[in-house]
Order: C-alpha cells, then structure tokens, then sequence
C-alpha cells in the first residue's frame, strides 16, 4: 500500500512547505474550495473514514450534525496524544505538519469553521514549534489567513498547548482547557456540534483523522474506501512499543491482523522469546493472548473479541513480564490521570490502584482479587465520562486473562514469572 | 512581569481567542518560562491582567500537571516516563540510575539547584523508550551509558 500518512516520516527537511508543495501539498484544498461544502462532506461519508482518535465515529456524519447557518463556528484538533502506547499524531506533526494543516483547513471549508484550533499536549515542545512554523508559512503562501487562494474563504489557525493532562484528550475537556478552566468533561448533551467551543458548533476530530483528507480528496473517496474492512477502510497508523525487535510506526491498510504488523512489520519478539500479551490500542484497551493475534485491526472486529482498536497503539509484552506489575502501572495511570469530577472515578481509581498495588508489593491479601472485581463493578457505568471506564476495561481485561498470576502474587508474595 | 512580557501576552496570546481567560494557560506558560515556576504574585498579576480571580488561576495552575505551582525546580528539571512501554523497556533502571548519579531521590532537587527529578506519564513516545525529558527536550532509546553522557554534558 502507498504510504500517505507517513510517507515523510524520518526525512530531513519534508516538514518545509517547499517540500510539501513539490510532493503536490496544498492540491487538495485548491481543488476543495471550488466545490460545494455539501459535496466534500458527501465525499468524506462515502470514504468511509471513522475518527482515529479512539471511538471511531464517522467523521463525515459528524461534520453533517453541524448547523449550516451558523455565524461563528469552530474547529478543534485534538493533538493531545495521552494514550499510554500511543505515539502515532507526534509522527505527523513533526515530519508532515503541513498534511495536518491542509486538512485542517478542507475540514474547516467543509464546516464552515473560520477558526481553528490545534490542542496539542505540552510535552510536545518540538512538535508545537514545528506545528507554528509551518503555520506561519501556510500563511505566507496565502493557504491560511483572510480570502485564501482569492476564493473569499477565510481561516486562522491556532496552536494552544496543553500542560500535562491526559483527560483534555477526551473532546468537552479539550474545549473547557482552551476557554481557560481545568480540563474537565462537560455534560453531554449537548452535543459540541451544536455547542462547543464558546457555545459555538464545533468539530473535535484527531490528527491523523484530519490527515487523511488530502489523500481522500486527491485520490478519491473509492480509493479510501477500498483499503482494508469495508466498514472500517483507509490507512492506519499502527504504533508498535515493547518487547519487539522494531518498535516503531507503521502504516497499514485497516484490518491488518495483529500478528502480521507483529511479527512481519515490528520483527517479532526481542531476543525470540513467547509473547505473553498484547495490548491492541493503548493502554485503556483490554489486552489480547496468543489466540487472539489473527484478529484484523479494526474497530469492529476488536469490539467483537471484547477490546478496541482505540488509538492502535499497540503495546507488546513477552513472556518475562509479571501481568500484575503491568495491571499496577496502568492503574497507577488512570488514578493519577482521573480529573476527580465524579466520584465513582476518583475514589474508585484510587482503591483500584491500592489494591493492585499492594499485590504487586507482595501485601495482598486473600479476597483481593474479589474485592478488585467488585470494585470494577461498582464504578462501570456509573463515571461521567469513558475514562473511568476504561481504567475498569483494562483491569478486567488482565484479570480474566491472568487471575492465577494476581493469586499467586497473594499467596507467595512475589511474582510467577 | 516585565512591559516586554505585557506586551507580548496582549499581541501574541489575547489575539487568539474569543476571551481574556482562554489566554490563561499560555500566559501561565509564558511566565513559567522565564522563571521555573509559578509563585502567589505571578498568578495574582495574571489574573489581575486576563480579569480572572486569582483563585480561578491557581486552580488552573494546580490542575495541570507541568505548571510548578510554588515548586521551584532545579535549572533542569529531569522526568522519567514511568508508564508500561517504557517500564518494559527499563524505565525503572533508567531512573535508579539517574538517582544514583544525582545522589536525590525521585522528587527532590540537588543541593545545588541544578537538577529536579520526577517521574512522569507516558510521554507519547513509546517507540523509542526509554524516554526521559529534560525541560523541553526528550531523550530516546536510553540505556545507563547514555544516561551518563548526557547528565555528563550538563553538570
Ligand atoms: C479519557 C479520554 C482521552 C482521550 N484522549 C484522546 C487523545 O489524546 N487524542 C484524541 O484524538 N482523542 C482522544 N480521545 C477521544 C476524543 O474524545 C474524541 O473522540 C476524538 O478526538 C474525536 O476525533 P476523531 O473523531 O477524529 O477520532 C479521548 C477520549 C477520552 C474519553
Ligand atoms: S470519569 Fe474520571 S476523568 Fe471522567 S469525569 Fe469522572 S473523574 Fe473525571
Ligand atoms: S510509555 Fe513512556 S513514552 Fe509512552
């Protein structure tokens, strides 16, 4: 498959607007601002693209939930990239910043947006510098700012950058963050595309979702659609970490199996030893065994088994790894990352922590394991938002797959591998 | 805060948005730059200058993880990714190394003020773990030899 979303990932000096223009950069949004929004938004639905930063929902029916006559409308990129295995969007900004501005500013034509915003977390220093270059460079070239390309289309965009939060990647959290308060999810309804930003229509899409679209203009809706499942088509980047001989990015056709972006692309595992578990799309995905590598990566076929495609940040552990440290660390994470809005999250990530980690430390105590599954249930579906959950998904995910290993944790104090 | 700073804050930050409080965080941002850290005064004058309460600001400050609210940190401020990518990768080593160096232990800064370690979640570059960051700048692939190198080069 042609690369397009990583094509210039690791090349010196790809991230220049001279260099995206003479790859054809910026084609796509000339040819976008002669047609019909409708037309784009149609375009976009027929490729089948379903948002990549985690729940998948098809970003042209979400652009369509977008109120026409709107005066003031926006869009924001969320660029927070939180999730634990995840390191896809910080590829693209860096190398290719230019493909996410194009399609930052098709998203915006096609919406009506003429504000734009791209949330990306504060850790990325490197990635925002580049990110506010090729933003400065986009508007020298006349691809952004007041009447561009002459068509009487106008779109600023913005960089805002995060300060060390994980929530703010979910999208209403986002948007409280840029108005200037913590970054804690907003109820919903309603809706951002109705009311977000300032109470305005607003689209949140991902990077590597708005990244897609210069492909998907230039080669066509057909093109997009028939790579890989057809109800989860297009290019996927999959971030490999762990225990493999090739960690690293790699982009798929959607629906690639797991063991072959394993074994063929990432090299297998380090030193030929026996994988153990996979956690398919970070860390809040619930993690998958030996039986379960032939599964096609994509949103539904993962939903089906039990996890989720998530972020396809794919997580790999061997055999020499003790299942409770790894259900400890990711514990650790969301108590650590819970924005303390409702309780259930709060407190229940804490004890879930607690208890994981006194197993871990050789102090859990019989009824442990009990009191972790009783625990899980009592914060499921009770959170205000899905990050509560997944702390619940994931542990349940190691505690139906390894149960002894918790139990032997208990009984010997240390761990069984 | 100096006019320079004012300036910049009303021209390059206020500009971008609909209101005066969306500027908080890159303002928060931009005095934490030049200083390390955030103190009482800072975030009275910032809300005085964005028409927040200062209480609104702090909770701002005390919410997001990167802004040292009151917390001076070292000239550089060490953190060690601590989450599973990394960790399976010997994150934790990287870090009893880094503690062994300095002679600190995770939290605390060096006599000299010159180094601040702390732990960290994932940094978003899990392909190349370890990974530590060293105020704006990430450090991939370590081992303890490379660990040395670079604590070597800013001591
Ligand atoms: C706790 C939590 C964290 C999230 N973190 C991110 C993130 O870092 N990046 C991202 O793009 N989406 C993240 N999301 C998903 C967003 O809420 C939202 O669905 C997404 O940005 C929509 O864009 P898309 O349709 O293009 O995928 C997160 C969601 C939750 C609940
Ligand atoms: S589930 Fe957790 S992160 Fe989400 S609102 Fe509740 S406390 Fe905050
Ligand atoms: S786990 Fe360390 S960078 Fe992601």
């Amino acid at each position: 498959m042609e690369k397009v979303l990583l094509k210039n990932f690791g090349k010196e000096g790809a991230h220049t607007i001279d260099s995206y223009l003479s790859g054809g950069g910026y084609e796509a949004l000339k040819k976008v601002l002669g047609m019909e929004p409708e037309d784009i938004i149609q375009m976009v639905k027929d490729s089948g693209l379903r948002g990549r930063g985690g729940a998948g929902f098809p970003t042209g029916l979400k652009w369509s939930f977008i109120p026409k006559d709107a005066p003031e409308k926006y869009l924001c990129c969320n660029a927070d990239e939180g999730e634990p295995g995840t390191f896809k969007d910080r590829g693209i900004m860096e190398y290719d910043p230019h493909l996410l501005i194009e399609g930052i500013a098709i998203a915006s034509y096609a919406i009506g947006a003429q504000k734009a915003y791209i949330y990306i977390r504060g850790e990325f220093v490197f990635a925002a510098r580049r990110l506010q270059e090729a933003i400065m460079e986009a508007y020298e070239k006349g691809f952004l700012g007041e009447n561009i390309l002459g068509t009487g289309f106008s779109l600023d965009v913005y960089v805002h950058r995060g300060f060390g939060a994980y929530i703010c990647g979910e999208e209403t959290a986002l948007l409280e963050s840029i108005e200037g308060y913590r970054g804690q999810p907003r109820k919903k309804p309603p809706f951002p595309a109705l009311s977000g930003l300032y109470g305005k229509p607003t689209v949140i899409n991902n990077v590597e979702t708005l990244s897609c679209l210069p492909a998907i203009v230039n080669k066509g809706a057909e093109w997009f659609a028939s790579i890989g499942p057809e109800k989860s088509p297009g290019p996927k980047i999959f971030g490999v970490s762990g225990h493999v001989k090739k960690p690293g990015l790699y982009e798929l056709p959607m629906g690639t199996p797991l063991r072959e972006i394993i074994y063929e692309h990432a090299g297998g595992i380090r030193d030929n030893r026996k994988l153990k578990a996979v956690i398919p799309g970070g860390v809040s995905a619930p993690l998958l065994t030996e039986e379960e590598l032939d599964t096609p990566m994509d949103f539904d076929s993962l939903a089906k088994i039990g996890s989720m495609l998530g972020s396809g940040g794919v997580i790999v552990m061997d055999e020499t790894t003790c299942m409770v440290k790894a259900a400890y660390i990711i514990m650790r994470f969301f108590s650590h990352e819970s924005c303390g809005k409702c309780t259930p999250c709060r407190e229940g990530t804490t004890w879930l922590k607690k208890i994981v980690q006194r197993i871990e430390y050789g102090k859990g105590r019989q009824g442990d394991v009990e009191l972790l599954e009783s625990l899980c249930g009592n914060i499921f579906g009770r959170t205000f938002c899905p990050l509560g959950d997944g702390a619940v998904m994931a542990l349940r995910g190691v505690l139906k797959k390894f149960k002894e290993e918790f139990q032997y944790h208990i009984e010997h104090k240390r761990c069984m591998v | 805060m100096d006019e320079k700073t004012r300036k910049e804050i009303e021209e390059k930050i206020v500009p971008k948005y609909r209101t005066r409080r969306s500027a908080c965080m890159a303002t928060m941002q931009l005095v934490q730059s030049q200083k390390g850290h955030l103190t009482k005064e800072d975030m009275e004058e910032i809300a005085a200058l964005l028409g927040m309460q200062p209480v609104e600001v702090e909770a701002v400050g005390k919410f997001y993880t990167m802004y040292n609210v009151e917390r001076p940190v070292g000239r550089y401020h060490i953190q060690v990714c601590e989450n599973l990518s990394c960790s399976l990768m010997g994150g934790e080593h990287i870090l009893k190394h880094i503690e062994r160096l300095l002679g600190i232990k995770t939290g605390e800064t060096t006599s000299d003020k010159k180094f601040t370690l702390s732990t960290v979640q994932c940094l978003g570059s899990c392909g190349t773990a370890p990974v530590i960051q060293i105020n704006d700048d990430y450090y991939e692939n370590l081992n303890e030899k490379k660990v040395e190198e670079i604590l070597g080069k800013l001591r």
